[in-house]
């Protein structure tokens, strides 16, 4: 067996250079470790420390004169809550849509008695190669009323093909035709089998398929920038825009606290990125093994 | 195939599946609505925009809208700005992924292995206004953590996303910095894929852990790189907008417009329907011939193609 063999060849010492090489390389991997986490950690630090701290760039790495003044104030801003509000209600309502639109696509074609499957495999992959482009899209957008609407978020963009062709490649990688045609012979109807068979069995892929398209719904703002008018309907993500990016923090500022107005305008963008970011990222080391299966079960057959 | 066989097979499937096809119409019919009758809407690029006619009774203009275009200057200007970005971007971001994996697996401790592969791959769920936030804040003239490290050590704060000069390596080094975690975990799937006897026969051999690398290991990938070459190969002219648009000041345009955003301001913002949608269309034609290219060059050359 291999492993038995490994085990002690592993123990031959190896030569200088092969051990210098090693060292190398933990070296240039400890290097990547900082230069990802350096910025994560300040910011982080940053956003709990004074507004005058930060302000007179006192903050190197952790937080200096710990103060919650940043959140408080986001907790308090109207504007900033609407649009945690809305970003939530995208997310859930989008991905439901979205994961729904996607296993009703993908099932069908991953059955091979399925008549015309590759004629519509290949009409939907061919959406990745080329587009009509963004007026024309637009343009449809606006025919169908859905300007300034919430459901500009949630259908325009509600399939994306590679989720199709992961979960595609799924079901036809682990619900064997066996099956089908034995449910056939039981009388089981097509939709009882997705629904009662294939389903269940696929709780994997629909896990994949809810964390990419939640994902992907929190973080967007394209669609909102170019579909959306009123203020009230905006996703989080734009109200980032206009505070951080823009700098317009004149309608979140309480009036009362118009003297430290710089320095907490300053403290508010950190404080803004962490309650932006920190549900994605608190979640994310228990379901990243669901996105790097969702890359692997795509790269098997693209 | 015959035609009669044909037409009994798709009978048939129709009477057993009919179940099957309806689960299929809504998400059909999406693609229909939102992908391919923008498609034909494009036509637009061909025709003067009037509102009340609609698209389709708007006056044929021929080509006017690509005359224009190429002979206005900001052409070769967005062009360059395009294809330079795109380029480095390639150059800079598509080799790191595999350096970084190839190092990633020669890492024996499989906690310290599975730390760096979790910190790397966290950028990834930075949302592209908050990654955008990130760079305004470290680079930020006065406040900036980089000014303020450049003034401690004596040196006068830059402006940074106020040069042209520095947009494209602002742009590209914090890519890398969000996405080369996530682009290499294809790669190490690919490397943990290769048959276990190449690297005894490599030991067997008195291979170094270099030699190892470059004789099993990258060989072993190759078909992995490949692909992913030619899809950002083919991804070269559409550039991600969002990004580059956030990141855009009047300082810095020279550099920052791109085709993708240069479309989004004439069109949506001017209201120049026609004329932006030519913009758009040339962009997505000369993307769509790329791909294919690159395709079936790589077909040619080492037998490995997306189709």
């Amino acid at each position: 067996m291999a492993i038995s063999t490994a085990a002690p060849r592993r123990r031959i010492r190896e030569s200088a250079g092969d051990r210098l090489f090693m060292f190398a390389i933990y070296a240039i991997l400890s290097l990547v470790l900082i230069a990802v986490l350096y910025p994560l950690i300040y910011i982080v630090s940053s956003s709990i420390s004074s507004p005058s701290a930060v302000t007179s760039g006192k903050v190197w790495l952790w937080p200096v004169d710990v103060s919650f003044r940043g959140f408080e104030t986001i907790f308090k801003t109207p504007q900033i809550m609407t649009g945690y509000g809305n970003s939530l209600f995208y997310m859930s309502a989008g991905t439901v849509i979205s994961v729904t639109l996607t296993i009703m696509l993908a099932y069908p074609l991953s059955r091979k008695t399925f008549f015309g499957r590759s004629a519509i495999l290949m009409l939907v992959t061919f959406t990745m190669l080329f587009s009509g482009g963004l007026i024309p899209t637009y343009l449809v957008v606006k025919e169908m009323g859905l300007i300034d609407s919430r459901w500009a978020l949630l259908i325009p963009n509600a399939i994306w093909v590679w989720q199709v062709i992961i979960a595609r490649s799924f079901f036809q990688s682990t619900i064997p035709e066996e099956l089908v045609e034995a449910s056939e012979i039981d009388g089981c109807s097509d939709w009882r089998f997705l629904w009662s068979v294939v389903l269940p069995l696929s709780k994997p892929i629909v896990a994949v398929l809810v964390l990419m398209y939640a994902v992907g719904q929190w973080n967007a703002y394209f669609d909102a920038l170019i579909y959306l008018k009123s203020d009230k309907l905006y996703p989080l993500q734009l109200v980032l825009r206009s505070i951080i990016i823009q700098n317009n923090s004149a309608g979140v500022m309480d009036p009362s606290i118009q003297v430290q107005r710089a320095e907490m305008a300053e403290l508010l963008k950190y404080s803004l990125i962490v309650v932006a970011t920190l549900p994605v990222l608190i979640i994310y080391p228990f379901v990243q093994r669901y996105f790097v299966q969702g890359m692997l079960v795509g790269s098997v057959k693209g | 195939m015959e035609r009669r066989g044909f037409r009994e097979r798709a009978l048939k499937s129709f009477k057993a599946h009919w179940q099957l096809y309806l689960l299929v119409l809504p998400p059909l019919l999406f693609f229909l609505i939102f992908k391919y009758y923008p498609m034909a809407n494009a036509v637009l690029a061909f025709k003067d925009f009037n509102v009340i006619k609609g698209i389709w009774g708007s006056p044929w203009v021929g080509l006017k809208h690509f005359n224009a275009f190429f002979e206005n200057p900001i052409f070769w200007t967005l062009l360059q700005n395009t294809l330079l970005l795109s380029l480095f971007l390639l150059l800079a971001g598509f080799p790191i992924p595999i350096l970084l994996a190839l190092m990633l697996n020669e890492v024996r401790s499989a906690r310290f292995k599975k730390f760096v592969q979790l910190v790397t791959f966290a950028p990834y769920f930075i949302s592209t206004v908050v990654m955008v936030s990130i760079i305004m804040l470290f680079l930020a003239p006065r406040l900036g953590f980089a000014n303020v490290a450049l003034q401690y050590f004596g040196f006068d704060p830059i402006n940074f996303l106020g040069e042209p000069g520095m947009f494209r390596t602002i742009y590209v080094t914090s890519d890398i910095w969000q996405t080369a975690g996530y682009a290499a975990v294809i790669y190490l799937a690919a490397l943990a894929g290769i048959d276990p006897t190449l690297y005894e026969a490599a030991k067997v051999d008195g291979a170094s852990r270099l030699q190892k690398i470059i004789h099993v290991d990258l060989p072993g990938i190759l078909p992995t790189i490949t692909i992913i070459l030619i899809l950002n190969v083919g991804n070269v002219m559409s550039l991600g907008f969002e990004k580059i648009y956030l990141l855009q000041n009047s300082l810095n345009l020279p550099s920052s417009e791109v085709i993708a955003t240069y479309v989004y301001s004439i069109g949506l913002l001017n209201a120049n329907y026609s004329f932006a949608t030519a913009v758009g269309l040339f962009n997505s034609v000369i993307n769509l011939v790329l791909l294919v290219t690159v395709n079936t060059l790589a077909k040619r050359l080492s037998n490995t193609s997306i189709w």
